[in-house]
């Protein structure tokens, strides 16, 4: 895709999420919120998991941290939530680093184990600074008005925002997957002794790369804050980790954009298996999980590249005539990722 | 007519419809002539679903309601959602009630966590939130939560009969504490501390708290046996309820064991942690149990009977949580019907704050629901049961907090 479609697409999207305030309900805006919100934790694990090669069964807990930085510091220190969100996502890298730093030495399952373990310690640490975090109780939180006298809703203003915040991260993720760094990221996924061989600083850019993931994942979690007005431990379970999971590989691993079909299914599809069975509803979403897998294995993002490839395949075979088709398959990497343009 | 025009037309039309939409219902929302809309949230999945049998008795009530022609003409649309006790779920559900299926109340809420996640919105909302499914303390606020009602007994107030137990029967013993390491179980040991009082630092030797995602606690009741603890009371629900009394079982440890109410139940929590083993319970009861034979022929229980067969025959008849989903939905039953016909959220709330003296089936005799625009507390009184192997058997006189106080 051309640069210049590529950027009209974006801003088409863009605008078009930016009317959804007019048609929808308080209550869709607030689900679409989520949606937004879901896609930066996303982004976040996907730069991780997808084209780092780190897998993190614990973004939960960065989740965790940023909802609460924020909370504390709206619910303790009156700081207003504009601010909360980037230092959110500040307390998340620094915390997010601190982490990558040891778990270089570990690799596949032993650091899922490792930051699993992170997701499971957050809950009762939390619990644990009472003084701080209210304890078990969470901390009650009052829904920001939309400034400047707009006459928007908290809800309306609140989507926007958090759409806004959305947009920014998107842009931010696509530039840094692009760059030398993106590149050196993709690199030791695909073969860490040759990257290093090539001169990538792997301690330096695995640990970034774990604390840029674990930023994402604070800002989202700060905005989840702001949005539900109300954080406790109970809602920063094991589970949530391994939703971000099933969020990633949905949307697509190393891609961006994929991520948004990623929060979209995690945000919807529980609610559709809940209409359809009352008495076991995550049996019907393991059955869409699996089904989707089944249709879709590379997630959204990777049918999507394959289609593009087969169309565009078939337009230059057209073009050129039957001597000179390119291959439909993508090179495939070692570990079997489809690598990202 | 221009593109521009007729855009500018259809979106004005648009606009007014919405409009009118949203006046028609802002009057009595969720009511109509013909039905009005009650909505619920339960943990149907998750590790409190045990609890989802109740959600499935009020509807089951709500049904048979229905069947006898409904409330001064109407029948109830009952819509209750999952919530898998997690607050943000909560948060979701209950605005999807609000919001979208514009339900006139949201009744017997489940959980401590998910009402907290709600209270403020609820209250903010101006919808009525009755009879939250959790004996939380903090559910009896009308003068700061006005739309907000709890409905058994409160989890301190428990707490308190225990201890005054305690204190009057064993005041030379050690005790230990298991209890969930959250709102509900924080309650509980605030009210069982309060009532021991000053004796309370001498005679507690050792507390120890779980997690509603912790997959056993048997490590905590192997350290309170060897604390020398000679009372346990045990705040868990009841998925660690039975795994408690088991446990204590196996290890061949026999406190003076306390179980708080919420896992009292023998089809739920007694006959899977074992009979012999939970011989000697003592627990605080503000219903009739429906394993106790003293209560065969009672009236209310033989109603109770017949309900269950006809309108929910795959729920067990020794759960003590469908009785408890019965007897709450006829007290909203209750309220619906001494609103007549006027329907309004602030109506529903005055008749809510308004009940005296009201008998309901399956309390204990001599227990009645008092509410008033000061008291958003409708049990406050209870009385204490012993296991005897096979059923619950009250001794002891009612305890009621209302006058202790």
């Amino acid at each position: 895709m051309s640069r210049a479609a590529r950027i009209g697409l974006f801003l088409a999207v863009v605008g078009a999420a930016g009317m959804l305030p007019v048609f929808l309900s308080s209550f869709r805006l607030f689900q679409f919120t989520q949606v937004c919100v879901y896609a930066i934790a996303l982004m976040g694990l996907n730069l991780l998991t997808g084209y780092n090669g780190q897998i993190s069964l614990g973004h939960g807990a960065f989740y965790a941290v940023g909802a609460y930085t924020s909370a504390i510091m709206m619910d303790r220190w009156g700081i207003a939530y504009g601010w909360t969100v980037p230092a959110a996502g500040l307390v998340c890298f620094v915390a997010g680093f601190l982490f990558g730093r040891p778990a270089l030495r570990l690799e596949g399952l032993y650091l899922a184990l490792a930051t699993f373990s992170l997701a499971l310690a957050v809950p009762q640490i939390l619990k644990y600074f009472e003084h701080w975090t209210g304890g078990s109780q969470g901390i009650v939180l009052s829904k920001p008005q939309a400034p400047w006298g707009l006459r928007l809703t908290e809800d309306q203003w609140l989507y926007l925002v958090s759409l806004a915040v959305t947009a920014v991260m998107f842009l931010f993720a696509v530039n840094l997957v692009r760059g030398r760094v993106g590149r050196a990221m993709v690199a030791i996924r695909d073969n860490p002794v040759a990257a290093q061989a090539m001169g990538v600083d792997l301690a330096l850019v695995k640990s970034l790369t774990f604390g840029v993931s674990a930023a994402y994942t604070g800002v989202a979690g700060a905005l989840s804050a702001v949005a539900i007005a109300y954080v406790a431990p109970d809602s920063f379970n094991v589970f949530l980790s391994i939703t971000f999971l099933i969020g990633i590989v949905i949307g697509g691993l190393a891609s961006i954009w994929g991520n948004l079909f990623g929060a979209l299914f995690i945000q919807f599809v529980p609610n559709w298996a809940q209409d359809i069975s009352k008495a076991a509803p995550w049996a019907i979403f393991g059955i869409f999980l699996i089904g989707f897998m089944y249709v879709m294995p590379d997630g959204v993002a990777g049918a999507v590249r394959r289609l593009w490839i087969r169309l565009r395949s078939r337009r230059v075979s057209q073009k050129l005539g039957d001597d000179a088709v390119p291959s439909e398959a993508h090179p495939s990497t070692p570990q079997g990722h489809r690598r990202t343009t | 007519m221009t593109g521009r025009t007729r855009t500018a037309v259809l979106g004005a039309a648009v606009l007014a419809a919405l409009g009118l939409a949203s006046m028609a219902s802002a009057q009595t929302p969720g009511v109509t002539a013909t039905e009005i809309k009650i909505g619920n949230t339960n943990p149907y999945s998750g590790p409190a679903s045990a609890y989802g049998t109740i959600g499935k008795a009020i509807g089951a009530y709500f049904k048979k309601v229905n069947d006898d022609g409904g409330i001064n003409g109407r029948k109830i649309n009952y819509i209750t959602y999952d919530d898998g006790y997690t607050p943000p779920k909560a948060v979701e559900m209950a605005r999807r009630l609000v919001e979208q299926d514009q339900v006139a109340v949201l009744f017997q809420t489940l959980g401590t966590p998910s009402n907290s996640a709600i209270h403020r919105y609820m209250n903010q909302q101006k919808v009525p939130h009755l009879f939250v499914a959790t004996g939380a303390t903090k559910w009896n606020d009308p003068k700061n939560f006005p739309w907000t009602m709890g409905y058994q007994p409160n989890y301190q107030t428990e707490g308190r009969v225990y201890a005054a137990h305690v204190l009057k029967n064993h005041p030379d013993a050690k005790v230990g504490i298991l209890y969930q390491n959250d709102d509900y179980g924080k309650d509980y040991l605030k009210g069982f501390e309060d009532g021991l009082g000053e004796e309370a630092k001498k005679m507690i030797v050792l507390k120890q708290s779980y997690e509603a995602t912790d997959p056993t606690i048997d490590s905590q009741i192997v350290n309170l046996k060897n604390s020398g603890a000679t009372v346990f009371f045990n705040i868990t629900i009841p998925k660690f309820a039975v795994q408690a009394i088991k446990k204590a079982h196996d290890i061949g440890w026999k406190p003076v064991h306390y179980l708080n109410n919420v896992s009292s139940s023998l089809g739920t929590v007694l006959k899977p942690a074992g009979l012999e083993a939970s011989r000697g319970l003592i627990t605080a009861l503000y219903m009739k149990e429906v394993t106790d034979p003293q209560w065969r022929n009672d009236k209310g229980y033989l109603e109770w009977v017949a309900w269950m067969k006809k309108y929910y025959p795959e729920g067990a008849l020794d759960d003590q949580f469908n009785a408890y989903g019965y007897n709450v939905a006829i007290l909203m039953a209750y309220v619906i019907k001494q609103c007549g016909n006027d329907l309004s959220r602030e109506n529903i709330m005055r008749q809510a704050a308004n009940i005296k003296d009201l008998e309901l089936p399956l309390l204990l005799p001599g227990i009645r629901i008092n509410t008033s625009p000061t008291d958003f507390a409708p049990i406050e009184q209870e009385q204490l049961a012993k296991f005897d192997g096979e059923r619950w058997v009250l001794f002891g006189d009612l305890f009621d907090a209302f006058r202790k106080q």
